[in-house]
């Protein structure tokens, strides 16, 4: 289907052979927002990458579909291309690499053959109101990427990479992680104000974002497996009450 | 802009010699070919008398055997020299493909791509050059190729020349010294500052592309200049081997900053001896980027020799396929507070080599002097190879020094970073090679850093995936 991210059936393991997601299937459509729950080591971090394309994990069964077009084989870059995103948990820092022209470059690849290419000035003009929005001086555009980023710095530059490359659907792995409650707010503040309709999978452990987010669905994901879904009171039914009443 | 003429019959200004008349030395080297070349160019007994104690201590000493492999060198098999006017041309369809493509895609204009590749005379850029000579004239700034020193300066000339790197410093600098020819002779005055960077690039021309250059930069008190050679491009050459020497005088108080990118073809030998002496609060940098020829030997050295006097080495290396970069630096401390940084960059790919060799020598009395050394290799896949060869010797006990060395490959999750972001393999890696000579790039002047830029990514786009 068009418009929509369709995972089925995927199972994951890594390069030596332990198996992490045995089957876990879900459909997001074009502007939902779908929260993943769960406790630690459940899968969800995986479940990102897998999404992405780690090299370090291997798909064995199921399928990822995104816009009608099958992304399960194909490498990081061609994925992106096709219109994912992924937020990363822990983003790496990269030395010498300058934060701007990498964000540039970035978009640009996105843009089809043939299509006008970001200039600089038309990329300070997207970037500086989207900066702002997060509580980024201009001063982020040239500092070398992620490098010498405080925690929070990181996670709100991966939520204003979102924003600039328009992704259609994009994963977020845990974007509250380690933030204090302004950061959060930017960060809450951004992703509701996000100008396109991207379809969002939200991995976090906490119900906190979720006072900022509202997703339309939850999903608890144990073992690898997602064991319950609903909408958003499931998240409050966490909060209350942990998640030990849940298990495959 | 009006278009210039691309190859011009006569020069006005200069140093071309347009009267030279066609001379050539017979293949190999002895007596009578030393003579013959001093002969043919004019030259006083001095230089005659230099340059045959240069060939005996040629003859004399052993090619090094503790850098890389020089043994496919064949001195006899070689011309030692060929007069400017007469040299011949390469055909342009005898231009290997790669080169061609290299230059199309870096997006080098065709007239100079002729000039790159050995096709044809010289690129033409006097008329910004002419203005700028005028300029530098006016404040009594001599810059001239180093033939025309000789007869043109010839008490300033004897008085610096072989002062810095002695005829019998090592074989190949003896060689250059017997057969020199071409390379540039620089002077600044006093208190001059040559804010414009000085460019071997505006007079570059095939006689000045010598294999046997030699350079000599004084700079007078209180002086400044940047001295810029050599090109990001490739050059394209028949010649295997390329023996430069560059001395360097920094008098009290005055900075010269020496800049080189090479990017011979991959035949060729690069054994450059290039060596600064820097006198009291005097300031050298040398910044030295070898991207191209088969196996490069070399080491940019700073003997500082008067109180306070700094010295700075930056050094790049990126050996490619069947390429063995050997090069660093040297940091010799002769005076109390003296301080010395070394930096060494190397990158290694597809089965290249490359070599960080160094030395730091603190004399006993060198009270309060600091040197620091950090060298640090990029390994992008498991057939290439790095190593480095650190010496110390340090017989003064008021001395601070450091040393740091890394070697790093391409992190995964780097790769796997930059690809989510819709970056290619090639483009990723070429980023964070980008990245990782940075510190040394970003003091380049723009178009080196931009022209380098564009090579490291399309050297990447051959090597992955």
């Amino acid at each position: 289907m068009k418009n929509q991210l369709v995972i089925t059936d995927l199972h994951v393991q890594t390069l030596d052979g332990i198996k992490i997601l045995n089957g876990i299937s879900l459909t997001v459509k074009e502007g939902e927002i779908h929260a993943i729950m769960g406790p630690n080591g459940g899968g969800k971090s995986t479940f990102a990458q897998a999404l992405m394309g780690h090299p370090g994990y291997v798909i064995t069964e199921g399928k990822i579909m995104l816009n009608n077009i099958d992304i399960t084989r194909l490498t990081p870059d061609l994925r992106a291309k096709h219109g994912l995103f992924l937020g990363f948990q822990y983003p790496v820092e990269i030395a010498g690499v300058n934060f701007g022209s990498f964000l540039r470059q970035a978009m640009n690849e996105n843009i089809e053959k043939g299509g006008k290419k970001v200039s600089p000035i038309a990329f300070r003009n997207l970037l500086t109101p989207a900066a702002k929005q997060l509580g980024f001086s201009d001063e982020i555009t040239k500092r070398f990427l992620n490098q010498g980023f405080s925690g929070g710095e990181k996670k709100k530059a991966e939520i204003l990479q979102l924003e600039l490359l328009k992704p259609s659907f994009a994963v977020l792995d845990e974007p509250d992680s380690g933030l204090d409650v302004d950061a959060l707010r930017y960060i809450g503040k951004s992703i509701n104000g996000l100008d396109h309709k991207t379809g969002l999978i939200l991995i976090t452990h906490y119900q906190r974002i979720l006072h900022y987010i509202k997703p339309q669905f939850v999903h608890i994901v144990v073992k690898g497996k997602i064991v319950k879904s609903g909408d958003e009171s499931l998240a409050k039914t966490i909060e209350e009450k942990g998640y030990e009443g849940f298990s495959s | 802009m009006k278009s210039q003429p691309v190859v011009k019959t006569s020069y006005k200004y200069g140093f071309h010699k347009p009267e030279a008349s066609f001379f050539k030395t017979p293949m190999g080297l002895n007596r009578q070919v030393v003579e013959a070349i001093s002969h043919f160019k004019n030259e006083p007994e001095w230089m005659l008398q230099f340059r045959l104690q240069a060939l005996m201590m040629f003859e004399q000493k052993m090619l090094p055997t503790w850098g890389a492999d020089l043994s496919g060198i064949d001195f006899d098999a070689m011309y030692y020299y060929i007069s400017p006017s007469e040299k011949k041309f390469t055909d342009w369809g005898d231009v290997p493909a790669d080169i061609k493509d290299t230059y199309d895609k870096i997006g080098i204009p065709q007239a100079e791509q002729k000039y790159l590749a050995g096709v044809g005379a010289q690129y033409d850029s006097e008329v910004v050059y002419h203005n700028l000579k005028k300029k530098w004239e006016d404040l009594g700034v001599i810059f001239v190729d180093t033939d025309t020193a000789l007869t043109k300066y010839p008490d300033l000339f004897r008085q610096y020349f072989g002062t810095v790197i002695p005829v019998s410093d090592n074989k190949l600098a003896a060689l250059n010294s017997a057969v020199w020819s071409g390379g540039s002779f620089i002077y600044i005055p006093k208190g001059v500052h040559v804010d414009i960077p000085l460019q071997a690039y505006f007079r570059i021309n095939a006689a000045n592309m010598g294999q046997f250059e030699r350079t000599l930069i004084i700079a007078d008190e209180g002086s400044y200049v940047h001295y810029v050679e050599g090109c990001t491009a490739p050059i394209y050459t028949t010649d295997s081997l390329h023996a430069a020497v560059v001395e360097i005088i920094v008098k009290k108080g005055a900075r010269v900053r020496y800049t080189t990118i090479q990017n011979w073809s991959n035949n060729v030998y690069n054994l450059v001896t290039k060596r600064m002496l820097v006198e009291e609060e005097g300031f050298g940098e040398w910044i030295d980027g070898n991207l191209g020829a088969k196996v490069t030997m070399k080491y940019p050295s700073v003997i500082l020799n008067g109180k306070g006097a700094k010295g700075e080495v930056l050094s790049l290396a990126f050996a490619g396929k069947g390429q063995h970069q050997d090069a660093g630096g040297k940091a010799i401390h002769l005076a109390p507070y003296t301080t010395s940084t070394i930096t060494s960059k190397s990158v290694s790919v597809g089965g290249g080599r490359s070599s960080y060799r160094g030395m730091v020598k603190i004399i006993n009395g060198a009270k309060g002097s600091k040197s620091f050394v950090r060298c640090d290799a990029l390994l992008l896949d498991e057939l290439s190879r790095s190593d480095t060869y650190p010496t110390n010797i340090v017989n003064e006990e008021d001395v601070t020094l450091g040393h740091e060395a890394s070697v790093s490959k391409i992190g995964e999750e780097q790769l796997f970073y930059l690809m989510s972001r819709g970056l290619s393999e090639a483009a990723a890696t070429g980023l964070i090679v980008n990245g990782f000579i940075e510190p040394i790039v970003k003091e380049l002047p723009l178009e080196y850093a931009v022209e380098l830029n564009r090579l490291i990514n399309l050297s990447m786009e051959g090597s992955v995936g």
